[in-house]
């Protein structure tokens, strides 16, 4: 068992709380540095994808899973970030920039779509941000002469002020950086006196505007960053699929990325991740196993929709935390160990609160 | 005359965003959870009756019967398996849970062999027949009724009542009305809260179930037919989300906007025009047009 004996008000806040972190944080890094060298080229492709779905992730995390704002429309953030970038790209714009365009347009969509939020909450919310998403994928369809309608459009090769990323292996480094950037500023801003007041909006509104926390700028705020982020994620995804069209961000679409953080874990940054690579690894193990199973199932075009759905009744029934609140019973077991209890995280049951005024 | 023709034609659609809206309200007003299900609920509903008809070869009142009793008993089972263990837990994970339903729902009816992957028409008696009314003798500038519209509108015309009957007489329904005002207040009185979320359930998937038989002459039945229910939810928020009769005069708006906007606005309006409705309205008047208010305590 590890007792960390605080001296500093500053260990409170420190992102790695003990040298373990440090160790296994680092090791992590170094493993992710070096991939390109260890996994053949199909598998990185797929880690490039864990990684811009993370990017994603975050973004929905910070909206859904501190701020408590529920968005059925991520994809539009997506598809908006994917199309200004792919636009901008193609005109000529050097990476960084049509990157910085891309991730603040979409926030700027996001600040007009936070704007309900203002006035409705809970699932009047879900209402305007479903409602907005199909708006953004019928403008992509239609606005033929920028987008390329349903056909879709190519994007060229990202392009570093003159040096251009050839091949996926720069591409997947690439990612990793904007990954890991996003993931400290996240983290820092948790930390922050803005992620605490999210965090306070979360879990009651009405104390949090007792204690003086401004619910417009902040719940706005809220949208527009976790908006930058899905943009950010929707370029790189233009760069990866290298070709982009309006039914890749759909609804379903946006139902994925809820399911991955719901998976994941909602209200942790590790959730992100690890619904990230469930996102991505799911599909796979699928057509792994699709072989075995009789043809009336394995050949159904609907076996992932129901693993899809079985996965996620069995996390809200069972495992509310996700999987990162399974990881955290294990690593509680182990560190404990022999002196678990059983009913350590149990949950607490709650008679249900009432949104009604009575 | 086109003015009528199309505003029937936005009615019968509308009237069937409305039933499932209904579906919608009823588990809300329950439970105040919202479920993603509904419009899969309506899809199996369809599949169950083009099972009595063609495979049991059930005559057409039997079937659409059995499939009613079929999904109201699949409904209370669902509430009582899925849902009754996390109600009181935040409503994003039981949002989460009834999409799963859906994507469970959808994804079997698929493995089904023979019928879960083809688009196939109900069988119903009344089909292609069609009322004519006025017009010269070549027929132009007729009104031309479509007998499965007046079907839909009959349809939901009786339900309606039918439902008002049930809330307002029966002791079942001020029961159910009793536990939506104040479910503890409604459990010391001695009403059974639980056992009503599940009726309550079974009630919306019969309702949804209903919506399904009626659309299914129009549209052909099929596994992803479901996804009508998307265009319900902004039938439930312009009627607002705690009001029954708003949710079938929301249906009945929606419908109608998009009937109206599909002919004399662009391509594409069509689609989007009942989403655009919605963001007015949460603008405007976020509880709807006949929604309460709410204010959330601490």
């Amino acid at each position: 068992m590890r007792f960390i004996f605080k001296t500093d008000y500053g260990q409170d806040i420190k992102l790695a709380k003990h040298g373990g972190h440090v160790f296994w944080y680092a090791a992590l890094l170094v493993l992710l540095v070096v991939a390109p060298w260890l996994f053949a080229e199909y598998w990185l492709a797929q880690l490039t994808f864990v990684l811009i779905y993370a990017i994603a992730g975050l973004g929905l995390m910070l909206l859904a899973g501190f701020t408590g704002l529920f968005s059925l429309g991520h994809a539009a953030f997506l598809g908006v970030g994917a199309y200004a970038h792919t636009v901008l790209t193609n005109a000529g714009l050097p990476f960084p920039l049509a990157l910085a365009c891309a991730a603040g347009l979409s926030a700027a969509v996001g600040l007009v779509v936070g704007l309900p939020a203002l006035r409705v909450k809970g699932i009047y919310l879900g209402m305007a941000t479903l409602s907005f998403g199909f708006i953004v994928e019928e403008i992509l369809a239609r606005w033929e002469s920028v987008t390329g309608g349903n056909a879709g459009i190519h994007i060229k090769k990202p392009d570093m002020f003159g040096w251009v990323l050839e091949t996926g292996d720069q591409f997947y480094w690439l990612c990793l950086v904007i990954t890991v950037a996003a993931t400290l500023g996240i983290l820092n801003l948790l930390r922050s006196p803005t992620g605490r007041a999210f965090v306070a909006i979360r879990d009651s509104e009405i104390s949090a505007q007792s204690m003086g926390i401004h619910l417009a700028y902040y719940k706005t705020l809220s949208f527009a960053l976790s908006a930058a982020l899905a943009g950010i994620a929707g370029a790189l995804y233009a760069h990866k699929l290298q070709f982009i069209s309006p039914d890749q961000f759909s609804l379903l679409q946006s139902v994925d990325l809820l399911l991955m953080i719901v998976i994941g874990g909602v209200g942790s940054v590790h959730g992100a991740f690890l619904g990230a690579i469930f996102l991505i690894s799911m599909p796979q193990a699928i057509s792994m196993v699709k072989d075995y199973l009789p043809d009336s199932v394995g050949q159904a075009p609907g076996l992932q929709s129901v693993v899809y759905g079985v996965v996620v009744i069995a996390f809200v029934l069972f495992e509310p935390m996700g999987l990162y609140g399974r990881w955290l019973k294990v690593r509680t077991y182990l560190q404990m160990f022999p002196f678990y209890r059983k009913g350590m995280f149990k949950r607490q049951k709650s008679f249900q609160k009432s949104d009604r005024l009575k | 005359m086109q003015f009528l023709q199309l505003l029937i034609s936005g009615i019968a659609q509308g009237c069937i965003y409305g039933l499932i809206a209904l579906g919608f309200v009823l588990i809300y007003k329950a439970t105040e959870t919202v479920s993603f299900a509904q419009g899969e609920l309506m899809m199996l509903g369809a599949f169950g009756g083009l099972v009595g008809m063609t495979l049991l070869g059930f005559p057409y009142w039997l079937a659409t019967l059995c499939a009613i009793a079929g999904m109201a008993l699949f409904g209370v089972v669902l509430e009582r398996l899925v849902i009754r263990p996390i109600l009181g837990q935040p409503a994003f994970s039981i949002v989460m849970l009834t999409i799963g339903i859906g994507y469970v729902a959808r994804g079997l009816i698929t493995m089904v062999p023979g019928i879960g992957t083809d688009t196939l028409a109900l069988p119903v008696p009344y089909k292609d027949e069609i009322w004519k009314f006025g017009g010269n003798e070549f027929g132009v500038g007729a009104l031309i009724l479509n007998v499965e519209h007046m079907v839909v509108i009959g349809a939901t015309g009786v339900l309606c009542v039918l439902l008002f009957a049930l809330f307002r007489y029966s002791k079942l329904g001020i029961a159910m009305q009793a536990a939506s005002q104040n479910q503890l207040a409604a459990y010391y009185m001695g009403i059974p809260v639980q056992r009503l979320n599940g009726i309550a359930w079974g009630l919306a998937a019969a309702v949804a179930a209903v919506a399904g038989l009626l659309l299914a002459p129009i549209t052909f039945v099929h596994a992803n037919m479901g996804f009508i229910g998307l265009k319900a939810f902004p039938a439930a928020v312009v009627g607002g989300f705690g009001s029954l009769p708003g949710a079938i005069v929301g249906g009945l708006v929606i419908g109608m906007v998009e009937s109206f906007s599909g002919f004399y606005l662009p391509d594409g309006v069509k689609d989007t025009a009942a989403y655009g409705v919605v963001l007015v309205m949460l603008m405007v008047k976020p509880n709807g047009l006949f929604g309460e208010k709410l204010r959330k305590k601490v």
